[in-house]
């Protein structure tokens, strides 16, 4: 029997980069999911981290549910696909990394794309909003089929060395 | 080697209904995966879910959501289905939504967990909620029943997947 979650590609960093593109997405597969371990040189705590499809910047709509430690929110956003606090920023305690995991289901399907993202941005801080959980649903408003993926982020030059995106496919056949 | 993570069955609405069920599951693995991507005919609606046709009121829930403006958290305790998704519900066309629903130690003897995932994102509406669901039984679950009030568009589909630990 095939394999149903397979790994397509993987990019850690041992160098600083300002994207990660996984291409020519084979037409293989049913879902696709997407894992980062990310952390930028934003400025800040935390950084914007987001994907984009087909190299399109348009026809991307999110809300998420946020906890901060102190209080939770909801809101929307406008960048990509994205967890709005997924990534650890500069000034983020050392060593510490983001976790996003993006899932897309029926990324070949001729509809609109919903997506599902968790991203958490744990920073060992009693400061307010320096750690931060959230989920999010996100929508291409696009039919055509998904075959490159790029991640970005929003602040930062960077991504640093040690982050680590990883791409996998499930096959429900 | 037997795999860790494989799909059981999918199905795919080739006309409109109201639910998806599968049955016969075996004890084989250790968890279950539902992954549902569903259209709703004539207003966004919820999607329930129950255990080997347990219609009783054994189920409660409690859940986080967000609707892009406020954020909420609610439980409802004595329900005969675990509610999916509120704020989240599944829209209508053009849009899809997404919904996971894991399913821990489904085939043992004590009372019964999940974590569910619903992603309505509507490009101005809908939103998005995170669901701990408890089903009150000690009984293997050997059925899962994913259902609405209204009809879901052709083309929802729901796979199941097994994930074994060993």
């Amino acid at each position: 029997m095939p394999a149903t979650y397979t790994l397509i590609s993987s990019n850690v960093l041992s160098s600083s980069a300002a994207s990660i593109t996984f291409s020519s997405i084979p037409a293989t597969y049913t879902d696709l999911v997407v894992r980062a371990s990310a952390r930028t040189d934003s400025a800040s705590s935390r950084d914007a981290i987001y994907i984009e499809f087909n190299g399109s910047g348009s026809s991307y709509s999110n809300t998420f549910v946020r906890g901060t430690s102190t209080l939770a929110t909801s809101g929307t956003y406008a960048f990509g696909i994205a967890s709005p606090r997924g990534a650890d920023g500069a000034t983020a305690t050392s060593n510490t990394f983001g976790s996003v995991e993006w899932y897309i289901p029926n990324y070949l399907a001729s509809t609109n794309k919903p997506v599902s993202v968790f991203g958490v941005q744990e920073n060992n801080t009693t400061t307010a909003n320096d750690a931060n959980i959230e989920a999010v649903a996100g929508l291409w408003s696009n039919s055509a089929a998904i075959t490159s993926i790029v991640i970005k982020k929003v602040d930062g030059t960077n991504f640093v060395s040690g982050s680590s995106f990883y791409l996998y496919g499930i096959s429900n056949a | 080697m037997p795999a860790t993570y494989e799909k059981i069955a999918t199905t795919t609405l080739g006309s409109a209904q109201n639910n998806i069920t599968f049955t016969s599951i075996g004890s084989g693995y250790t968890d279950l995966r539902i992954v549902f991507v569903g259209q709703t005919q004539t207003s966004a609606q919820t999607v329930f879910l129950q255990y080997n046709a347990d219609t009783g009121f054994n189920y409660s829930n409690t859940v986080i959501s967000g609707n892009g403006s406020t954020a909420a958290s609610y439980r409802n305790t004595g329900n005969n289905n675990i509610e999916g998704a509120t704020r989240a519900p599944v829209p209508v066309s053009p849009n899809w939504g997404l919904y996971t629903f894991d399913i821990f130690s489904y085939a043992g003897s004590t009372y019964k967990t999940c974590l569910i995932t619903a992603n309505g994102d509507a490009n101005g509406s809908g939103g998005v909620d995170y669901n701990v669901g408890l089903w009150r039984s000690t009984s293997a679950i050997t059925s899962v029943k994913i259902f609405n009030t209204n009809n879901w568009s052709t083309g929802t589909t729901a796979t199941l997947y097994g994930i074994l630990k060993a």
